[in-house]
């Protein structure tokens, strides 16, 4: 689905990281680990090409990100599906009409009407739906942000610290939700540093661990 | 056709997702309202000119005078001679002596209604028509300075040629005033584009990160500035008809002063107005938005 190969990324100069590979196949579980600013959010948005790297390749769906033009780029962003650390809703919109966006700007409004109240049930939102964002609380702003990721059906999920802001109670709803989606053949990649939520959610999928620190990538270790 | 519709009345859920910028929008309105209100009084201004221009060219062209020697012994013979001469000529479809009074009154606004021309030494002038095809004024010449000796054939060319270079120049001048207002209305359209899309880099990035392509945010803030410009252009061409239907219009049709205006079919050029105001809108925020969209991932 998604390959980094020998990818290296710094900001001003300081390498974040380099030569990094990693391989999403299809249904494959995956979360990402290691300590604030080791780059993790930032190897995420090269997954979904919101950056580009100057070394290595990024491979999207078989293609090279470095060649996609921007066309190509949204067109791959609506097989991912992308719960950002901050929710990045528009505050003017209802939920409702945040976790349809993806359908509306891919000129598919119609299919909302019939999935959207489904889908907010299923992140248990039913009675929020004509809410502002600002209204909600943290965890159900990012129970609506997971709504909006996989409102696309899309074949890759990814999500930057999805149970940051919610209490153990409501991130283990969280994670239940993306391990449904992982049964449903979905490919996941979660970047995490709550490792507590790492150990509980292995029990219920067949996750990979792997650990972002020093600019390296590993496997993570016995700690797990 | 279809297209037109659909960027009038737009896509509710596209225009949803881009929050209304109000103070922009109204100022957007306003200032294509004014131009267009501008455009169609120079309008107005270059058309009145290029008609009056073209009376005074067909009205001089087929018109000449010519002045008899002032002369007490001989007047009335070269007055006779000249009018036979002039009745003879190729070209000459008509040619009248003006009369006492007619000279009075052309030399009226210079020395007063009191004027005794009878005790002046005022030379006969005689009006001549001609057929523009046929008549030859210097042929003419000839013949009068053979049979009228001192007459001066004067067929306007002198004065003619300047009033016409005058009213190419006010013409010219309008046009070129018409074009700064549409590079006027390209600037602000630029411009407020430009800020909408900066307060609304937020918005742009979500969308983006959501999968839409540049035309899709695009189209949201090109429709709206086409709107605006169009709805404010028929605005301001509908109280700048309204000014020039009701500014005063002499009976002559030879004076610009008088006869600021539109002709019947004139009228019809101004739907144009809004129309172009649209379309230079049109282009001017697409190419601001995409030009924005390229600078974001």
């Amino acid at each position: 689905m998604i390959e980094l190969d020998k990818v290296s990324y710094g900001f001003g100069g300081t390498a974040l990281f380099s030569q990094l590979s990693l391989s999403l196949t299809a249904g494959s579980f995956h979360f990402l680990t290691g300590p604030s600013g080791a780059g993790k959010t930032t190897l995420l948005r090269l997954c979904y090409a919101d950056l580009l790297a100057p070394d290595g390749k990024v491979l999207i769906f078989g293609q090279d990100a470095a060649t996609l033009d921007r066309d190509a780029v949204a067109l791959a962003r609506r097989r991912i599906g992308v719960v950002h650390q901050d929710c990045a809703f528009l505050d003017h919109l209802t939920i409702a009409e945040n976790i349809a966006l993806p359908l509306t700007v891919s000129d598919r409004a119609s299919e909302a009407a019939q999935n959207l109240q489904e889908l907010l049930n299923w992140v248990g939102l039913g009675r929020h739906a004509e809410q502002l964002p600002p209204q909600l609380s943290g965890g159900e702003r990012q129970r609506a942000a997971l709504a909006r990721a996989v409102i696309m059906s899309p074949d890759v999920i990814i999500a930057d610290e999805p149970t940051g802001n919610v209490d153990w109670e409501m991130s283990q709803r969280l994670m239940r939700l993306l391990a449904e989606l992982n049964k449903m053949g979905k490919t996941i990649l979660i970047a995490t540093h709550d490792l507590n939520m790492i150990r509980a959610m292995k029990i219920d999928v067949s996750a990979r661990v792997l650990r972002l620190r020093d600019g390296r990538l590993m496997q993570a270790g016995a700690e797990l | 056709m279809k297209a037109v519709f659909e960027l009038i009345l737009g896509d509710p859920h596209a225009d949803r997702a881009v929050p209304p910028t109000g103070i922009t929008a109204r100022l957007t309105v306003f200032v294509a309202a004014v131009m267009a209100f501008l455009a169609v009084l120079t309008l107005a201004i270059s058309l009145t000119t290029g008609r009056v221009a073209k009376v005074w060219a067909q009205e001089l062209a087929q018109s000449a005078t010519l002045r008899l020697p002032v002369d007490p012994q001989t007047a009335d013979a070269l007055l006779l001679e000249a009018l036979d001469v002039l009745e003879t000529t190729p070209g000459v479809t008509s040619a009248r002596a003006l009369s006492v009074q007619e000279q009075q009154a052309l030399l009226e606004p210079w020395f007063g209604p009191d004027l005794p021309l009878e005790t002046l030494p005022i030379p006969q002038l005689i009006e001549i028509i001609t057929d523009s095809d046929t008549y030859d004024a210097d042929g003419l010449r000839a013949r009068l300075s053979a049979q009228v000796p001192g007459a001066v054939l004067d067929d306007h060319t002198a004065w003619r040629a300047p009033l016409l270079e005058a009213a190419s120049r006010v013409r010219i001048v309008s046009w070129t005033v018409i074009l700064l207002i549409g590079a006027t209305v390209v600037a602000m359209i630029t411009l407020a584009a430009q800020a909408s899309l900066a307060a609304n880099a937020q918005v742009i990035r979500v969308l983006r990160l959501v999968g839409a392509r540049d035309v899709y945010i695009a189209h949201a803030f090109v429709r709206r500035y086409t709107v605006r410009a169009g709805f404010g252009a028929v605005v301001g061409v509908a109280i700048g008809a309204a000014v020039t239907a009701l500014m005063p219009h002499g009976g002559t049709g030879d004076s610009i002063l008088m006869g600021v205006g539109f002709d019947e079919a004139e009228w019809f050029l101004l739907p144009l107005i809004p129309l172009l105001s649209a379309v230079v809108a049109f282009f001017a925020t697409r190419a601001a938005a995409f030009r924005r969209l390229r600078e974001q991932t």
